[in-house]
């Protein structure tokens, strides 16, 4: 699929952020699957999580199983959207680490804009897992007037203690990294070593012990070289093989950011629970899976137990999974089937035309 | 059980609830009742089921379902913010009957309940001159594979209701797939209740 691009808020209208700077112009990337029908009602937002792209939504053209899907690439990220590794247009260099603090809640306010830009009144649906279920979360919250149907997928409404020490040890590793150089390092080695240390923390806490053992066991790999601390075991390869991998498609100080911005989220934030989603009217499935334990299923059950105390339309569902957090990438089949029968009976209610499967 | 046995009390169910009132199903299945009750009633539904397929085959109806256990309680649901909560066939399966009974009732403005009659006349047939435990259609399990935790007949179920200060509005019995009226702690195979508090 083609990757567009949509540059907004150009100065003096720059974007308001919720650290109170002022900040633009912003692009965001964004890729669209399937058609748009006339009345603009079947389209259906896809946001991804913290490493993803525009290209998230996994699809190819003609998966799509209803309506008109967008996928945007967040603000703070690389993958073509306005973020660290962007061109400062007041410096000419790249921001780094004068880039501003983000949101979960600065992203959706980007996406919005992006959905004006698209003509989109009123979205079929947001969708997201990980980081994509927060910025679904957002939505609910932000502009609960714009979405018929939201679903947050192994997400939470705010991060535990345990959750922002993972991304604190990751970000830790960057920023130790002699190369980082205060994240001014754009024209220089990039911090490599400190990023895949991030991720491969990421990776462990993204699988769980069974997948784990399943996956590699204790097994030894052929080629290394005993007893000088080289890769010996497979789990040792795998996630050396995935740290490095990352460091070719993912930059530093987005991860930095964007792991901020994970941990800064709150959608409480001083709200008692019941209020959180007062006078929501969009149809909420909220979907968690059992092994996963960087997003347990307890944190999902707060999301339905907000819906429950607002009166808000809502479904829950826990998939029997072994694979951890990396679930809601790889349990494909049974989301989607969950996905696309909710999607449908949302439209066929709406009276759109073409809820089709 | 089968379709045509759900008929009739599905039909008296639905009798006994409002045009347009909020129902909540504990232990919904795949959602009959409730599809039922939404054609027929208009009602405003919610089921809460713990089984994966049953969830799934809501969810692919478009009804709005938890995937919980009602041995957890209702504690988020406010006091009489459904019209009806439903434990139809349930009841006799959760593991604290006597609590999710009084949860269902806070929650409630009424509560209908479904369960399987364990002195029903074949039931005691079979005790009394087999000598083994019964397996009917109503109770169409063996000893070690049941569902069911608790075996109850409609007179305990009355007595309880009278110990707990619950009200019972309206009651019915089936056999067969037909009523039954005459005495039904004896002839019937399942029994429903409509109650208060």
């Amino acid at each position: 699929m083609e990757t567009r691009f949509y540059t907004f808020a150009y100065p003096p209208e720059e974007l308001t952020l919720d650290s109170g700077e002022k900040f633009g112009p912003v692009t965001l990337a964004y890729e669209t699957y399937g058609t748009l029908n006339a009345e603009k009602s079947n389209a259906i937002l896809v946001l991804h999580a913290l490493s993803g792209d525009a290209h998230a939504a996994g699809l190819h053209e003609g998966d799509a199983p209803i309506g008109w899907w967008i996928c945007s690439n967040v603000i703070g990220g690389c993958k073509g959207s306005t973020g660290p590794s962007s061109i400062n247009p007041k410096t000419g260099k790249p921001y780094g680490i004068d880039f501003p603090i983000i949101t979960i809640g600065d992203m959706v306010n980007a996406q919005r804009h992006l959905i004006d830009h698209l003509g989109i009144d009123k979205l079929l649906a947001v969708i997201g897992g990980s980081m994509g279920g927060m910025q679904v979360l957002q939505w609910m919250v932000s502009y609960p007037n714009r979405i018929q149907a939201a679903i947050p997928i192994a997400t939470t409404m705010k991060h535990t203690p345990q959750q922002i020490a993972f991304n604190e040890v990751g970000r830790q590793a960057i920023m130790a990294d002699p190369n980082w150089r205060k994240g001014n390092y754009y024209s220089s080695a990039v911090p490599a070593k400190g990023l895949a240390v991030a991720r491969m923390i990421g990776h462990i806490t993204y699988m769980s012990d069974t997948s784990m053992a399943e996956k590699f066991g204790r097994r030894i790999r052929a080629d290394r070289d005993p007893f000088k601390f080289s890769a010996d075991f497979e789990v040792e390869g795998y996630l050396r093989y995935r740290g490095d991998n990352f460091v070719k498609r993912f930059d530093a100080n987005s991860y930095l950011y964007i792991t901020k911005a994970i941990d800064y989220f709150n959608l409480l934030n001083g709200h008692r629970l019941g209020e959180v989603f007062k006078g929501l009217k969009a149809k909420v499935l909220v979907l968690a899976f059992k092994s996963d334990w960087l997003y347990p299923p307890y944190q999902s059950q707060e999301i339905v137990k907000a819906c429950k105390l607002a009166g808000v339309d809502a479904s829950y569902c826990e998939i029997t999974s072994t694979y951890g957090h990396d679930a809601f990438l790889l349990e494909i089949e049974q989301e989607t089937q969950l996905v696309k029968h909710f999607l449908k009976t949302v439209s066929d209610k709406n009276g759109n035309g073409d809820g089709q499967a | 059980m089968n379709q045509v046995a759900n008929k009739i009390e599905y039909s008296i169910i639905s009798d006994w609830i409002d045009k347009g009132a909020s129902v909540l199903d504990l232990g919904c299945g795949d959602g009959e009742l409730l599809t039922l009750l939404i054609s027929g009633k208009q009602v405003r539904a919610q089921g809460i089921d713990l089984s994966d397929q049953s969830i799934h085959h809501c969810i692919a109806q478009g009804l709005s379902v938890f995937q919980e256990d009602i041995d957890a309680g209702l504690s988020e649901y406010s006091g009489k913010s459904f019209d009806y909560v439903i434990l139809n066939q349930t009841f006799q399966q959760v593991k604290k009957p006597d609590f999710v009974l009084r949860e269902a009732l806070r929650v409630g403005k009424k509560t209908i309940v479904g369960f399987p009659n364990f002195l029903y006349i074949t039931a005691r047939f079979q005790m009394f001159f087999i000598g083994k435990v019964p397996v009917t259609p109503s109770l169409p399990y063996e000893w070690y594979d049941t569902p069911n935790l608790h075996f109850l007949s409609v007179a305990d179920f009355t007595v309880y209701c009278k110990k707990r200060n619950i009200r019972i509005e309206s009651s019915f019995f089936t056999a067969k797939n037909k009523k039954v009226k005459f005495l039904p702690n004896l002839f019937a195979e399942t029994g429903f209740f409509l109650l208060s508090k």
